[in-house]
């Protein structure tokens, strides 16, 4: 790049300031190993699931899949008397043609019965054996990890200094819930903070969701549900917990997408940046922006 | 930066993200076809295996459930009539001329008849039958206790795992005989049991009879159907393909318990 064009971009640069602020240190070194490792292993234990899923591909509540009540989800395939295959979901007793992505799905036009679509599957082909192992494997890998985080949080304050919302934070939500409908981002150093709709998100991921799933994952081993008698009971029984364990699989899914769409919105390369190198260059708040009152909270920390 | 460079850095890191996405799922299969691959995913079967033991204790008992939870129908999976004439001629006469062999690392060698199942102290009990695909029936089985069985034939001390040889050939042809094997702490456990009732019914041909195996704290394909012989042995090396069951040969874990 030479002088000229240099030049031309710092002027066409609204905020050049911004340019030349120092990279603020957002996430330390073992925060953002056990990202990535968590990152592997869900990904890993998701697709896995889903061909286990596809062996019996129907969710029951209570202990039994044959207690005479039908199931509350199933996938299916069926063919028509031409030969033609197609897809289909029943929830609560509504039939959906599914055909393409749940049920039926095509591979280079040839059309296959698997209640997940090959792409979303490992194996991407129903082999359940297989598919088992790939699941445990990474569940020790994901717990491991898992746990090593939390230990993490608890020792290094992270949970304390950034995960626990303040009282400060709790009384601004309806304005964080605002700000993010209109996708407007904190800046300066509300942008070094997580928000408050981000913390409560990443808690109910890390103490409510991934344990319950992990939880639920263990009630499906027939073995473990001897450990004190009826414990998977509570849960409405086997079933139930095979369930569960299904529902908030999803559920994870759900954060993941709209995380992503926020690492997006907010920056894609600036947040990727800083998941991996660890530095995060703090986005300046638009000219007419700043208020009095943030101006007045940035102060401190310009200085530092 | 200028506009036009960050453009190809997004599009160059986009195209990145699917390259490697596409890669890590051709990946995955490929790597599914390795035994090198397979065996250090299956590591996690030992671990699951230990874990459970020390977790639970060898004792633990299996959820038990009340008449008002049983399965309207026990679902029969797998072989519902097995395709071999010794067995069919057995079953033609009710089951009247089967024995059932046990030998192997054991002291007393010998056989029972049914009338000799039936004299051995007996268990019934309502357990939930996990499938390895994922459903769950409940059912309630009567059978004799195996550790009966086996203080009776008094296994030697290195017997470290018990066999069982199965009527149901798993190929059309007839050859291929279902098989499983279980360590000592389930042999001896409380509720393994070898029924000879469902549901206060005389076993039926789909799910089983006239012996099939209860080991309830492990999924359905160790509760061998058709038992025909007990063999104890120190290793299921020599057995099948050296897996320790039929399933276990087709890449499933010995140690079903999750």
């Amino acid at each position: 790049m030479n002088e000229t064009t240099s030049t031309a971009t710092v002027m066409a640069e609204p905020r050049p300031a911004a340019r030349a602020r120092p990279l603020h240190y957002r996430h330390t070194l073992a925060v953002r190993i056990m990202h990535w490792i968590n990152v592997i292993a869900l990904a890993m234990m998701l697709m896995s699931g889903l061909n286990i899923f596809t062996a019996h591909p129907a969710l029951y509540w209570g202990n039994s899949s044959y207690s005479g009540a039908p199931p509350w989800l199933e996938i299916g395939a069926r063919m028509d008397a031409n030969g033609a295959m197609s897809g289909y979901t029943r929830i609560l007793g509504h039939e959906f043609d599914t055909t393409g992505v749940l049920g039926v799905s095509s591979d280079d036009g040839q059309a296959y019965a698997q209640a997940f679509p090959a792409w979303l599957s490992v194996p991407s082909h129903q082999w359940l054996a297989m598919a088992r192992a790939w699941h445990f494997f990474f569940a020790w890998i994901f717990l491991v990890n898992g746990l090593a985080y939390v230990l993490y949080t608890i020792v290094s304050r992270h949970l304390a200094r950034d995960l626990a919302p303040t009282r400060r934070d709790l009384a601004g939500i309806g304005r964080s819930i605002v700000d993010h409908l209109r996708f407007r981002h904190p800046s300066g150093d509300d942008a070094k903070r997580y928000n408050v709709l981000q913390k409560i998100a990443y808690l109910t991921v890390i103490f409510v969701l991934l344990p319950l799933i992990v939880l639920m994952g263990l009630g499906l081993s027939p073995r473990l549900d001897t450990l004190f008698g009826g414990w998977v009971g509570w849960f409405g029984g086997r079933q139930s917990v095979r369930s569960i364990h299904f529902i908030v699989a999803w559920l994870l899914v759900v954060f993941v997408l709209v995380h992503v769409f926020e690492v997006i919105v907010t920056g894609l390369w600036n947040n990727l940046r800083s998941m991996i190198t660890g530095r995060y260059r703090v986005p300046q708040a638009p000219a007419g922006h700043v208020t009095v009152q943030r101006m007045a909270a940035d102060a401190p920390l310009e200085e530092r | 930066m200028d506009p036009l460079r960050q453009r190809s850095r997004r599009r160059f890191l986009t195209g990145i993200g699917a390259a490697l996405g596409a890669a890590g799922l051709a990946g995955c299969d490929r790597l599914s076809q390795s035994d090198t691959v397979a065996s250090v995913l299956g590591s996690a079967e030992h671990l699951n295996a230990a874990v459970a033991k020390v977790v639970t204790g060898r004792r633990a008992m299996a959820q038990e459930y009340a008449e008002a939870d049983l399965s309207p129908t026990f679902r029969s999976n797998g072989t519902a009539n097995p395709n071999n004439p010794a067995y069919q001629t057995l079953a033609a006469s009710g089951f009247a001329d089967y024995k059932l062999v046990v030998d192997g690392l054991v002291a007393k060698p010998r056989s029972f008849t049914l009338a000799e199942l039936h004299a051995l102290p007996s268990r019934t009990q309502i357990t939930r039958h996990d499938c390895v695909e994922g459903w769950s029936a409940v059912g309630k089985w009567q059978g004799a206790r195996l550790s009966a069985l086996l203080d009776l034939v008094e296994p030697k001390r290195n017997a470290r795992y018990v066999v069982f040889h199965c009527a149901d050939p798993m190929n059309d042809d007839g050859t291929d005989p279902y098989y499983e094997s279980i360590g000592m702490d389930d042999a001896y456990h409380v509720q393994t049991i070898l029924a000879y009732r469902l549901d206060d019914q005389t076993l039926p041909i789909p799910n089983g009879a006239p012996i099939r195996l209860r080991v309830e704290r492990q999924l359905g394909y160790k509760h061998a159907k058709y038992v025909m012989r007990l063999e104890l042995v120190a290793s299921y090396a020599g057995i099948g393909d050296g897996n320790g069951g039929y399933w276990e040969d087709q890449g499933y874990q010995w140690y079903a318990g999750i």
